[in-house]
């Protein structure tokens, strides 16, 4: 019974992840790009929100600054549960090229919110994009949200 | 007009506020000035008929060691010509008046060559950091500039 | 505005425009100090994707430094790549070759078509219209099959090299060119028609922001944002570079069709109508453009001369010049990148005041900015 409700509740989340249009760099463009017409993110059920209120999906593409990092933990605060990150591009994972050289970028995301996906390239194909969404949904498929806690 | 004829018109006007005229490996060529006669000769430079450079291309800093300097590069839409200014400073507390009063595209240009190099700007409407925080310490394109290693808490 | 006699008394109002949201083109942050809806006040606050590229210069040689140019300006990466280029090769005086020539050509008027694309489309999905959108980036996509033909890649190139481009185009790559010319080439003329002259849209762009020629460039404008000005410069006609000079092309001026002249919708047409130039510049190349090598022989461990350069290109979004201070080592000793946008912001202050708040959005969109041209 309880496993029924999990997998109906999961099967909801998965196939509607509004995700917020949080583009700060080059990996903006492919993920608009692949909202758009040829790689269709709409099919998955995702749409974009401006807003993190709505949303439960952020897809942090981009490079994030030190300027920038109070902010990204502010959006991702504002943001109902339940909540998932995608770190899209080597910017957001590791902090890209700007790694080695440069004095204001923050190294990775996961230094200021806890990620779930992973996605490499520079950017990343809107094929590879999809991929990570389609990880993503199969993480939340597994999930258990009712039944004893263990 | 060229380097030269600029240069020695600028040599007739204004006398010891221009310095030199460095051409050899620099294209466009630079007429160094002073740094306080600076807005003076941007404003002859700008209302001059025969000279008319009426087109701030870029307004950058450079820090060459033992000194640091600020690079003017102008260009005349009537005359198609371009020339560049360089006024050095030193190292400690280096400043030189603005010309955002006569090019206003310098405004934002100059608050970036204060928040990078620490060159200060007197008279201009508004200097403060552009690009970092307002929180950033030191000025980051400085040659002998160490990279912090934590802001925020958070590892650099 | 003036208020009635008996009017209620009002407040301004401090809003934020914050850095994320889905029409400043990027991590734009604009404060905003509106009396209800009208602004008496907006201060751009830029530096939220400030990546210290020109200190990154400093630490790389000059070859290494390619793939960061393309980050520059990502919805234009061939042009900032060339630009990088030929600012080097201006500096060590480097012949190169005259197909990689034609080739930078080629790649820099489709990247100018398509970072129009992306700039007509997210400015009518700004305006309320998402249509035209799909529509840009339909096209835009087969642009993005041209490039990775060519490079391997869909939006950041790192195509161009100091001496020429990285690898000639396949077999294939110059017919395929003609043939998205060819599909091309009237579906300006459809958005047109679906768009541009729609009565809403005019209304919302036209009499909004409007620049006179002479406070274009005072404030330092360029690129279409100045010839929507009415000033006919143009750095591919006026300062020619490269094999421009070979070229028959019209330099597109803004006219006052629907409004006064500097207005937002003078920019915008002037983009529309340089897609339709540039669709002209690439069938001249493909069409002259000659065999041979496409990369000069430049030294593996590459030390310029020591001197100071500065080199300006006609970019989609103004020109970007080039400032590269060398001291004879293999990393560049300065390297100052001076861009459309950074200098566009300076006005933006000034050209706001008075507007209401979805102004603010049409203003953003026409200037075309992108944020790592402003941060860097």
């Amino acid at each position: 019974m309880v496993g029924n409700a999990d997998l109906f509740v999961n099967w909801a989340r998965k196939s509607s992840l509004w995700y917020l249009l949080f583009a700060t760099a080059c990996c903006g463009i492919e993920l608009m790009q692949a909202g758009a017409s040829r790689y269709d993110l709409d099919r998955f059920g995702a749409v974009f929100r401006a807003t993190p209120r709505q949303s439960d999906l952020m897809l942090v593409a981009g490079t994030i600054t030190h300027k920038m990092a109070d902010r990204v933990k502010r959006l991702y605060e504002q943001m109902p549960e339940p909540k998932y990150v995608i770190a899209m591009g080597s910017c957001a994972n590791t902090g890209g090229p700007f790694y080695k050289d440069s004095y204001c970028v923050v190294k990775g995301v996961d230094l200021l919110i806890p990620v779930d996906v992973y996605i490499p390239g520079c950017p990343p194909r809107p094929e590879a994009l999809i991929d990570g969404i389609m990880r993503l949904q199969k993480i939340i498929m597994q999930k258990k949200n009712y039944g004893a806690k263990a | 007009m060229e380097a030269q004829a600029i240069f020695d018109t600028l040599k007739g006007k204004f006398g010891d506020a221009v310095v030199a005229l460095q051409s050899e490996g620099f294209s466009p060529a630079f007429v160094v000035v002073a740094p306080a006669a600076v807005n003076g000769i941007a404003r002859f430079l700008k209302d001059d008929p025969a000279l008319s450079f009426d087109s701030l291309m870029c307004l950058s800093g450079v820090d060459y060691r033992d000194r640091l300097a600020v690079a003017y590069h102008l260009h005349s839409m009537k005359h198609r010509h371009a020339i560049g200014m360089k006024a050095f400073l030193p190292g400690e507390a280096p400043s030189l008046p603005t010309v955002d009063d006569v090019w206003p595209a310098a405004n934002f240009q100059e608050r970036e060559a204060y928040d990078l190099f620490g060159i200060g700007f007197e008279g201009s409407k508004d200097l403060r950091r552009i690009l970092l925080p307002e929180d950033w310490e030191g000025h980051p394109l400085r040659k002998d500039y160490k990279y912090p290693d934590f802001y925020h808490g958070i590892k650099v | 505005m003036t208020p009635r006699a008996n009017a209620l008394p009002t407040q301004e109002m401090t809003i934020n425009m914050g850095p994320q949201h889905p029409s400043t083109h990027g991590v734009l942050r604009v404060i905003l100090t509106t009396d209800g809806e009208v602004v008496t006040r907006a201060v751009p606050d830029v530096g939220y994707l400030h990546r210290g590229l020109e200190k990154i210069g400093e630490r790389v040689t000059y070859a290494q430094y390619m793939p960061f140019t393309d980050r520059l300006d990502y919805l234009a990466a061939m042009n900032c790549n060339c630009a990088w280029a030929w600012t080097v090769e201006k500096l060590a005086k480097i012949e190169v070759p005259e197909r990689a020539e034609y080739l930078r050509v080629i790649v820099c008027e489709l990247n100018r078509i398509s970072s129009h694309l992306i700039a007509f489309g997210s400015y009518t999905a700004d305006m309320g219209a998402f249509t035209p959108f799909l529509y840009a980036i339909r096209e835009r996509e087969l642009v993005n099959d041209l490039f990775e033909m060519i490079c391997g890649n869909r939006l950041t190139y790192n195509y161009a090299r100091v001496g020429g481009v990285s690898g000639d185009a396949p077999p294939g790559f110059l017919e395929k060119t003609k043939e998205f010319l060819d599909y091309f080439e009237p579906k300006l003329d459809e958005y047109n028609n679906l768009i541009s002259y729609n009565k809403i849209f005019v209304h919302r762009l036209a009499n909004v922001a409007v620049i006179p020629a002479g406070e274009a460039i005072a404030y330092g404008l360029t690129g279409p944002n100045l010839r929507g000005s009415g000033v006919p410069f143009d750095l591919r006609k006026d300062e020619p570079y490269s094999v421009y000079p070979k070229f028959d092309f019209k330099v597109c001026v803004g006219t006052g069709e629907r409004g006064t002249l500097g207005d937002c919708f003078d920019r915008y047409m002037v983009r529309i109508n340089e897609m339709r130039e540039s669709v002209k510049i690439v069938r001249q190349a493909v069409a002259q453009i000659p065999d041979g090598p496409v990369l000069a022989k430049v030294p593996r461990v590459f030390k310029p001369p020591v001197g100071e350069t500065y080199f300006r290109s006609e970019c989609p979004r103004g020109e970007t010049g080039i400032y590269l201070v060398s001291d004879g080592s293999v990393n560049p000793f300065r390297l100052k990148i001076r861009t459309g946008s950074f200098v566009a912001m300076n006005l933006f202050e000034k050209v706001t005041r008075g507007l209401m708040i979805a102004d603010i959005v049409a203003v953003i969109g026409s200037f075309d900015i992108i944020l790592p041209e402003i941060d860097r």
